[in-house]
């Protein structure tokens, strides 16, 4: 147990406490569907500084269930500030806790791997109670509560620096969301793709029906053994028209091509992993956020390759299929957070999908 | 392999002995990799020169000569120069253009001369920033009245005029607007011996910010560190108080710099480490590159120390055609030096000038450097950072106070904090406790608001502290506010003999505790048992590069008021 002072709304929370070492980007963890159903705790001690603005967020609401920080700025200073911190989370309830020692709880982690919390103000033995009551992450679905009810289009570009050409929408791409980021769309858009953003439960023929130019397998929060159906729409669209997958969308295709998923015992969440590509040899610094890894031993003998892995525990980073136009990166291509060295792997799946059109 | 490292000379002002620490690191990096290291340096005086650095010492004058006579006699395969600041790097400039390096075939290791130039030189950097589309400040060169007069509405204002062939600057100034500009400009051009001046766009009052970047010969990037510094534009960043990592910017923004940063040492093609100097207009996403720094330089030796980072360590490795994801991570000894460090802890540097030792000398900072040092502290918070690195200063002051400050009328306190001395810090908290308010103080002094409000932050509990003892009298002596008050001041930095004094506690008062006494006496003596007890609750937490994520095999720490102490749990 940790004793801090209360931060946001004045409400509980029960979730599996991860934490997240990026120094940078709390907005866009507090809306980045994948943490849906966490308590996220950041381990760069000042959290807010810069504050809330209007354009930095990855979906419409805030996604983890709370948070954990050292120290909550009360007054950030930037030119595009709208909200304390605080207020935000006030306003959107959800609550958290500050003054506490995160490097404590985030040791706790690493050695005992992440495990279900709660943020409460009542008494300690009560709350024990219904947090070990409580449905374990492992155990819930989470995209069925992320995903959109009913297909939408995207076509802006965002706001920030853009140095691929844009322009006309030359392109559809149908986006299978399990919990997509806005900033993936955003990337797509400024590459001249209009997006087609569909409900998890939709089905190879569906997508099909959209006569899209290529799929994405989005990113999302849970485990990915749990979405079978999705694996089916996956399989379904093998071999007829280009596929890529972020994050669970690397799992997703995994799952497809034979191989399977683990927890790890603490995840990798953060703007600072090394991945090395196999072929090249050369290794990037990449935006991450998961915690199930693909097995690289469960895909011997698929019809897949193995193409990158992560320089610090060797865990499979993406691969591809063999034999038609799929492939796949266990990380964030689209960073918000992170660093931005991945974005031609949008540039890349663009101009397969340009390939096969023609 | 018999490596040559040249070293820094003798510590002048504006080259730190950083080079120093730097240099020595190198030196035993390359040793581990099995290499034979001789090592040339004119100063004794140094950790370099000691006898187990390097395997061949020779301490002569660093010129041309000196060094071709020890490379003749030890027929080194290579030359290391990147590592001994701008001193090893004229070096080695002017030993291969007297076609040294050539006649005793000696491989110069590391960055490329030409990709120094290409850095160092203004002209060619200008044009490769323009090929990369890396925006660099906007400038015109004018040379009649009427090219003057056609520009008056094209200027950015405030923009700079700088004369050329002019003494010391003679003619130039800033102009705010277009009658300001016309009135400075035409008399420059009459004062400028070839009457041309060059107009620039100002940068004064945007934020300064940099990134400390390594490449390897494979081309892979990485950031180890960025810097914020609390002093806006205008001041030199050896003279400016620096904290790591960036406070003020959001995620967009530090990417949107960390890939620019990116973008120029790949361009650049470095091997090694490199410094990227940025301006951030604090109103919008516009930003320029101002310098770019093609070695290991004093910013590297403070990213290294506050990140964990060995920079020079792995510069060297680099060097010698090593590539970052086959360098362990000495901090961690599980992972790669190929990644970048996540900080879980607040870092600030404040430059030491000499100007105890020069009173006649000019305080005001500006374009170049008059530090002769710089101490560095770290902690959980912005403001205990802060703390300790003004005691960390060994000046007269040991927190936020200053007579000199306090004894100022309002006006001069004004010039006090609109111009950057060694002793700003002090004259903004100055202002700050007379009440003017951090937007006013903001308004004068360019400094983000983000630090200001810090400052405000620690005035706030000296204020309490104050109030506590003058309150005593209508408020009563209640144990529980007293020791949230004392609690609260060490946690935010404050070290136990500022709290002390300004309780008004003398060494008497703590001896007399339990006795009757007024309250105001009563009061203290609570207060010094309280202090007491926090002296004792310090913990010490580990700098280990990735804030938590792995163990760490070789760290070191800092002290903080936490409730886990990683160094007990170490032993």
């Amino acid at each position: 147990m940790y004793q801090g002072a209360a931060l946001g709304a004045d409400t509980d929370a029960v979730g599996e406490v991860v934490f997240n070492t990026g120094m940078t980007g709390y907005q866009e963890v507090l809306t980045d569907p994948s943490y849906a159903g966490q308590i996220v705790l950041f381990t760069y001690p000042l959290i807010g500084n810069y504050g809330i603005n209007d354009d930095d967020f990855e979906s419409a609401s805030v996604k983890p269930v709370g948070i954990v920080v050292k120290e909550a700025c009360v007054t950030p200073s930037n030119w595009r500030s709208k909200w304390s911190l605080d207020a935000f989370m006030k306003e959107r309830r959800v609550p958290g806790i500050q003054g506490v020692d995160t490097r404590a709880i985030t040791k706790h982690i690493r050695s005992g791997g992440v495990a279900m919390g709660m943020i409460t103000d009542r008494d300690p033995e009560e709350a024990m109670r219904d947090l070990l009551a409580a449905r374990t992450y492992d155990e819930t679905d989470f995209v069925e509560q992320v995903s959109t009810r009913a297909p939408y289009a995207w076509s802006y570009a965002g706001m920030e620096r853009i140095d691929e050409p844009g322009g006309e929408h030359r392109l559809r791409l149908a986006v299978l969301d399990c919990g997509v980021k806005y900033n993936i769309l955003r990337r797509f858009a400024a590459l001249g793709c209009r997006s087609i953003v569909l409900p998890h439960t939709t089905t190879a023929d569906e997508v099909l029906a959209w006569e899209p130019d290529g799929v994405l397998f989005s990113p999302g929060p849970g485990d990915p053994a749990r979405l079978p159906h999705v694996v089916e729409t996956a399989r379904g669209l093998f071999g007829k028209l280009p596929i890529f997958g972020i994050c669970l969308g690397n799992q997703i295709l995994c799952q497809a091509l034979g191989g399977s998923t683990f927890k790890l015992k603490f995840g990798h969440r953060g703007a600072n992993h090394p991945v090395q590509d196999l072929e090249s040899g050369k290794v990037t610094i990449t935006s991450q956020n998961h915690g199930y890894a693909v097995d690289p031993s469960s895909l011997d003998g698929a019809n897949a390759a193995i193409t990158q892995l992560n320089v610090n525990d060797g865990t499979v980073e993406g691969i591809r299929a063999l034999d038609f136009e799929a492939r796949s990166i266990q990380y964030h291509p689209e960073a918000a957070p992170g660093p931005w060295d991945s974005r031609p792997y949008f540039v890349e799946f663009v101009a397969k999908m340009e390939a096969m059109k023609r | 392999m018999k490596i040559l490292v040249i070293g820094s000379g003798p510590i002048v002002i504006g080259q730190a002995a950083e080079f120093d620490y730097a240099g020595t690191q190198a030196c035993k990096s390359l040793k581990e990799e099995g290499h034979e290291v001789v090592l040339i340096n004119s100063n004794p005086a140094t950790i370099m020169t000691d006898w187990d650095v390097a395997d061949a010492l020779y301490i002569e004058p660093l010129t041309p000569e000196f060094c071709e006579r020890v490379i003749a006699r030890e027929r080194p395969d290579a030359v290391l120069p990147t590592l001994g600041g701008q001193t090893g790097l004229n070096l080695a400039t002017q030993l291969a253009e007297r076609g040294v390096l050539e006649k005793y075939s000696v491989r110069l290791l590391g960055t490329q001369l030409d990709a120094i130039r290409k850095a160092e030189d203004r002209e060619l950097f200008r044009s490769l920033m323009r090929e990369i589309k890396e925006p660099v400040p906007e400038s015109w060169i004018v040379e009649t009245p009427e090219q003057l007069e056609a520009l008056l509405d094209e200027a950015p204002y405030p923009c700079i005029i700088r004369p050329a062939y002019t003494l010391g600057g003679t003619g130039g100034g800033v102009a705010y607007n277009r009658d300001e500009l016309w009135e400075i400009g035409s008399k420059g051009l009459k004062l400028s011996m070839r009457s041309q001046l060059m107009i620039e766009r100002s940068l004064l009052g945007w934020k300064e910010v940099e990134y400390e970047v390594m490449r390897d010969s494979a081309g892979n990037c990485i950031t180890v560190c960025n810097m914020e510094n609390l002093d806006p534009m205008g001041v030199h960043t050896g003279d400016s108080i620096v904290v790591a990592p960036s406070q003020t910017l959001s995620d967009i923004e530090y990417h949107m710099l960390r890939t620019a940063s990116l973008k120029i040492i790949q361009a650049l093609k470095i091997e090694g480490g490199c410094n990227v100097q940025l301006s951030v207009n604090p109103d919008s996403f516009d930003y320029y590159i101002i310098e770019v720094n093609p070695r290991v330089s004093r910013s590297s030796a403070l990213a290294s120390k506050a990140t964990g980072y060995p920079i020079a360590r792995v510069a060297a490795k680099i060097a010698v055609g090593k590539t970052l994801d086959q360098i362990d991570n000495q901090v961690t000894g599980t992972t790669k030096a190929c990644f970048e460090p996540a900080l879980d802890y607040c870092v600030v540097k404040i430059p030491r000038w000499p100007f105890d030792k020069f009173p006649q000398g000019d305080r005001h900072l500006s374009t170049q450097m008059k530090a002769t040092g710089e101490v560095m502290a770290i902690d959980r918070t912005f403001e205990s950072a802060l703390m300790k690195a003004i005691r960390g200063l060994e000046v007269k002051q040991k927190d936020l106070r200053h007579p000199k400050m306090a004894a100022l009328d309002d006006t001069s306190l004004r010039g006090a904090c609109a111009k950057p001395t060694d002793e700003r810090l002090w004259a903004l908290a100055e202002a700050l406790r007379r009440g003017w308010g951090v937007d006013e103080v903001n308004r004068i002094s360019r400094v983000d608001k983000w630090f200001l409000r810090k400052i405000q932050n620690l005035l706030d509990v000296e204020r309490d502290l104050l109030d506590l003892v003058e309150s005593t009298a209508t408020q009563g002596d209640d144990a529980e506010h007293i020791r949230g008050l004392i609690q609260r001041a060490f946690h935010i930095g404050f070290p136990s003999a500022t709290i002390r004094s300004l309780l008004g506690i003398s060494r008497e008062a703590e001896s007399e505790a339990g006795h009757e006494q007024d309250p105001v006496t009563r009061v203290r003596a609570i207060a010094a048992g309280f202090i007491k007890a926090m002296q004792g609750e310090p913990v010490f937490k580990m700098v280990d590069t990735c804030a938590g994520e792995f163990e760490s095999a070789t760290p070191y720490y800092y002290g903080t008021f936490e409730t886990e102490d990683d160094a007990a749990l170490n032993i």
